[in-house]
């Protein structure tokens, strides 16, 4: 069946060249992710998610393969055309929170909405640090917000420019059980209501299993370089390999999962 | 201009503006000061012109230069001069008769007194009508005294008061001239226009001047006026041109580390914005705005921190400088800390910003993704086209830019390949040293490529400084030679020959020493290589005041020890009796003749074809007996000529001198005491000036020191913390980042004295024509002072690092 997807990537792979030679960090994955979809990308250190991440938001380009945002191939774009797509359709939130340290909360949002060249930079600001419960710290600066308000402003930061994709790369990764907890709802509570497309990468098993879909990244065991990857049938589909193919150097294919909200 | 704003706030701006700030507050304190000074010399320096500009001519100046002058707002006044005789009853003596009007002298000061070769006080204003000055000589040879009557011409005058000394060497008020009725056509009689005011005023009027004046008008500046002034001017703004440019480039060194540190520390908030869609154009265009706002802020505090030093530092020393009031400063210095600031921004901060714009944004997910490496053409390319643009700028004389920037640049690569030598060695050494000089050297051969741009920065800076601290010393010693308290203060000329040694029995018996007594003998410059002055003439103006002048000319046997041969050889006893010449750089330059050209002089109608023997440089300020154009002996003998000598007399030994005025009457005496003391008054005030710019540059090489150990502190802050969790007392950190530093002072220290050393050898004895002299100070100096400075900044800047709770630090990392 034909679907719409909001973000496609077709037969990814990373090289990157090291003192050792060429060393594969991605390799063949392909995925298709539906507009409003939550996918969830769990794996072991150094299995590639962060790459997988940043391939997918366009901040690095692929060896090979390629990746289509709302049908627009990334990797035809220079990186000026990317800054501008991901300034219009694209949100980010980061394990370390990524605030601007010189910047007060309220500018650190201000700021994708400037970027992108609103008007109303302002108040579309202010709206969204109130709807994450800090509309009495918009004139903090970051060293002085508590690390779940820091990530509480990144959230805002990521969802007022009404994002097509938000990217969350171990969002609650620094934070406490209970903070992660906290902001971990708002994330999800806000994906909800914006009805915006989540491609999440976390250790937090809790945290992924609130996505609609898992996808489990295993590096293999003699080598970093392969990297399968399973995709998982959600509501009704059938579970399928989109990509992952036992290589001969003994890489292991992740096990695909399941869950549902 | 926002989101400068608010990087402001944050203070991650302030260290690149605090070195800005220093260095454009050393460099424009030291234009503000060299500025003022150098005006102060320059007005001084007029005082023995009586004038800014003076314009000489054998015709009566017309009014329309006058009226032309007064329109730009400058002031005149008219000297006139003439031969006459002066009769004191049967006493009579030929003398040069002056004829001043109100104002006279223009600059300087006339000094009389109620007896010949008495001391002297400052006059106020000139003769009355009806008065005369006579000088000191006059009044003794005809025997009169104050209140004599003196009959010039068909006139008879009252002396009112004795001149002792006039800045243009007085006599009478110009309104008593027609009484004389000396002026007639075919008397003798030259006539002078002075003008002077505010100094960019005269050199418009100047400009004007050359080129309104008739062909018989002769213009002089102080340029001209005295050779002596005119080369201690000289060397002191070439030194302190280039003590300026050593701001400069400390600037630049400090202005780059601080970029850097800038640099390093944005990385990850270029990235972000770039994650959130900016664009390389609107991250460089940031970065151009706050460098431009950066400029701004630092050329506006640093120039008003520059002047307020400068203000300072002359109060303080005020006592010490001959003239109460220094002329104001002008604004030219922050025009050019404006410029400069903008500059070095441009040529050191830009192209490390033009990095930062290259930050890839996957850096947001991994930390370890840099910049890709720069362009060598562009990390490189802006910084030496800024450096050697300074220098240009600065020293704005071919010769000299190329020997420095040819000399920096092999420094640069020596003193990197010796640095990465030592670093080597150094590195080889820490096995035998204890825990914290463990550290300190593995942190040094660690970061290797940080450890060379260290010392080289360091060494440069160290170098400058030694250099300064050498040259200044050189300097003043030189100065000091060159003017002992018992220089000739006397100038006799006009000696005729029948009393030549008569005339010197008479100087050593009243002790007063003599030093060479040379011929004199006027001659016109009539042809060279066969081409006759008048078809030269359209040589320009130098060459024309020299070719249309009457030259002194003089022979001798022997060089003197102030002469130094610069092209061609002197000659040998076996070519007395040929027709060559010798000539002074300044004559040979003016005219543009080289060694064995063929030159004729016109002397008393008959003429001598002679060819160019050697080329001179005379050292003028050796206040001896020296002449522009020297013949070889046997050629000019048979020539009606006077001698000219020089001698020392204790001051106004009023009884000798006027003995020698009454015995050999035909005899001129020059004083020349007060302009001793003005030439003494402006060397140290050169040699202050260069003092002060020494401090200047030290402040500013100590910003670089700053800077530097200011950018390691973000990885110190680190490992500091580090240490402290793995159980090291603070001490031992402290230890270590003390030894780091020493070491890396040491062997800073060690190649700035190398390189001092070296260099000092070229600029004294190539560029300033001094003596040099090895010092084993500068070494001691250098590795001491090195060691010192740089571990002490390097402790200063990295105390608070060791502070700083552990657990702070590696929960922020």
């Amino acid at each position: 069946m034909v679907r719409n997807s909001v973000l496609k990537a077709e037969d990814l792979t990373k090289q990157v060249s090291s003192p050792e030679g060429s060393l594969t960090i991605v390799h063949g994955v392909s995925l298709d992710i539906a507009p409003g979809e939550s996918v969830a990308v769990v794996g072991a250190s150094g299995a590639g998610k962060s790459t997988l991440l940043a391939l997918l938001a366009g901040l690095d380009l692929p060896t090979t393969g390629r990746v289509l945002l709302e049908g627009t191939d990334l990797t035809r774009l220079d990186e000026d055309g990317r800054a501008r797509l991901r300034a219009q359709r694209v949100g980010f939130v980061f394990q370390s929170f990524h605030l601007i340290p010189a910047l007060t909360a309220l500018e650190n949002v201000m700021l994708p909405l400037e970027l992108a060249g609103s008007s109303d930079a302002r108040r579309a600001a202010f709206d969204t640090l109130q709807r994450v419960g800090l509309k009495d710290r918009t004139g903090h600066y970051p060293r002085q917000l508590s690390g779940g308000e820091q990530q509480r402003v990144a959230l805002a930061r990521a969802f007022v420019t009404n994002p097509a994709v938000l990217f969350a790369d171990e969002p609650t990764g620094n934070l406490d059980t209970a903070t992660g907890g906290r902001v971990g709802e708002l994330l999800f509570d806000l994906n909800a209501n914006s009805h915006t497309t989540l491609v999440l990468v976390t250790h937090d098993r809790a945290l992924a299993s609130r996505c609609g879909r898992i996808v489990t990244m295993e590096a293999g065991p003699r080598s970093l370089g392969l990297v399968g990857l399973r995709v998982a049938r959600f509501r009704g589909w059938s579970s399928h390999w989109l990509c992952g193919r036992w290589r001969g150097n003994g890489a292991r294919v992740s096990s695909a999962s399941c869950c549902s909200r | 201009m926002r989101t400068l704003a608010r990087e402001w706030r944050s203070g991650e701006l302030g260290v690149l503006l605090l070195a800005l700030t220093v260095a454009v507050a050393a460099l424009t304190g030291v234009g503000f000061l060299v500025s003022r000074i150098s005006a102060a010399v320059s007005m001084q320096a007029s005082e023995v012109l009586a004038a800014d500009i003076r314009l000489g001519s054998p015709q009566p100046i017309g009014d329309q230069y006058f009226e032309e002058a007064a329109r730009r707002g400058l002031r005149t006044a008219r000297n006139t001069a003439l031969l006459s005789v002066v009769f004191n009853g049967d006493e009579s003596q030929l003398t040069n008769v002056h004829a001043v009007t109100e104002g006279y002298p223009l600059r300087g000061k006339l000094l009389v007194a109620d007896e010949p070769f008495a001391k002297g006080v400052p006059a106020k204003g000139i003769p009355t009508p009806g008065e005369v000055w006579p000088d000191s000589k006059l009044l003794a040879a005809v025997g009169g005294r104050l209140g004599s009557q003196l009959a010039i011409g068909a006139a008879s005058f009252r002396v009112g008061r004795v001149l002792i000394s006039r800045p243009d060497q007085g006599g009478t008020n110009a309104a008593d001239l027609p009484a004389t009725r000396l002026i007639q056509p075919g008397s003798r009689v030259s006539y002078g226009a002075l003008f002077a005011g505010e100094r960019n005023r005269i050199e418009v009027f100047k400009a004007w001047l050359y080129a309104h004046k008739k062909r018989a008008e002769r213009l002089r500046d102080i340029t001209e006026a005295s050779p002596q002034i005119k080369n201690a001017v000289d060397r002191a703004g070439r030194f302190l041109s280039l003590a300026s440019l050593v701001s400069v480039l400390l600037c630049a060194i400090a202005v780059a580390m601080s970029a850097r540190r800038y640099v390093l520390r944005h990385l990850d908030s270029v990235a972000l914005l770039k994650t959130l869609g900016a664009t390389r154009a609107f991250i460089l265009s940031v970065s151009v705005l706050q460098l431009l706002a950066l400029a701004m802020l630092a050329a506006m505090a640093g120039s008003a921190i520059g002047f307020l030093a400068q203000e300072w530092l002359l109060r303080t020393i005020r006592g010490l400088l001959a003239t109460a009031d220094l002329p104001g400063a002008s604004l030219v210095p922050v025009a050019i800390g404006f410029m400069t600031a903008i500059a070095v921004l441009a040529g050191f901060a830009l192209p490390p910003l033009l990095q930062l714009s290259r930050v890839p944004a996957v850096r947001v997910l991994r930390r370890d993704v840099g910049p890709p490496p720069p362009l060598v053409l562009l990390a490189f390319g802006p910084a030496v086209a800024v450096v050697v643009f300074l220098i240009y700028w600065v020293v704005l004389d071919w010769k000299l830019f190329l020997g420095f920037t040819a000399g920096l640049a092999g420094f640069m690569v020596l003193l990197t390949l010796a640095g990465a030598l030592l670093v080597h060695l150094a590195g080889r050494l820490r096995g035998r040293v204890g825990v914290a000089w463990r550290y300190g050297v593995a942190n040094l051969s660690r970061r290797r490529a940080e450890s060379l741009v260290q010392i080289v920065a360091f060494g440069t800076g160290i170098m400058v400084l030694l250099l300064l601290g050498i040259i200044r010393d050189e300097l003043s010693s030189d100065w000091r030679r060159s003017l002992p308290a018992n220089l000739p203060n006397y100038f006799f000329i006009n000696i005729p020959p029948a009393e030549r040694d008569g005339f010197l029995g008479f100087l050593s018996s009243r002790g007063a020493r003599t030093t060479r007594i040379l011929p004199m003998i006027r001659g016109r410059l009539a042809s060279i290589n066969g081409r006759s002055i008048d078809e030269l003439r359209a040589g320009g103006e130098g060459a024309d005041n020299f070719v249309t002048r009457e030259q002194n000319l003089t022979w001798t046997a022997e060089l003197g020890a102030d002469n130094r041969i610069v092209a061609g050889r002197w000659w040998t006893p076996a070519e007395f009796g040929r027709p060559l010449v010798s000539l002074a750089t300044e004559f040979q330059e003016s005219l543009g003749v080289y060694v064995g050209d063929r030159l004729a002089f016109d002397i008393a109608g008959e003429t001598f074809e002679v060819r160019v023997a050697s080329i001179r440089k005379v050292k003028w300020d050796s206040f001896q007996p020296n002449f522009f154009i020297v013949f070889a002996p046997g050629v000019l003998e048979d020539t009606a000529g006077t001698y000219m000598t020089s001698a020392y007399f204790k001051p106004a030994d009023a009884r000798a001198l006027a003995q020698l005025a009454r015995r050999f009457p035909s005899v001129s005496i020059f004083d020349i005491d007060d302009l001793l003391a003005q030439v003494r008054s402006v060397l140290n005030k050169a040699a202050l000036a260069v003092q002060s710019v020494f401090v200047f540059t030290l402040f500013a090489g100590l910003t670089v020191l700053l800077a530097a150990a200011q950018s390691s502190r973000d990885e110190r802050r680190y490992e500091s913390a580090m240490l402290r969790t793995l159980g090291a007392s603070r001490s031992t950190v402290l230890q270590g980042v003390l030894a780091e530093f020493t070491t890396l002072g040491l062997l800073s220290g060690l190649l700035g004295a190398v390189g001092a050393s070296i260099a000092a050898y070229f600029m004294t004895t190539r560029v300033l024509e001094l003596h040099y002299s090895f010092d084993l100070r500068v070494w001691v100096v250098g590795l001491a002072g090195g060691a010192l400075f740089v571990a002490a900044s390097g402790w200063l800047a990295t105390r608070s690092v060791v502070n700083q709770p552990p657990l702070t630090t590696l929960r922020a990392a």
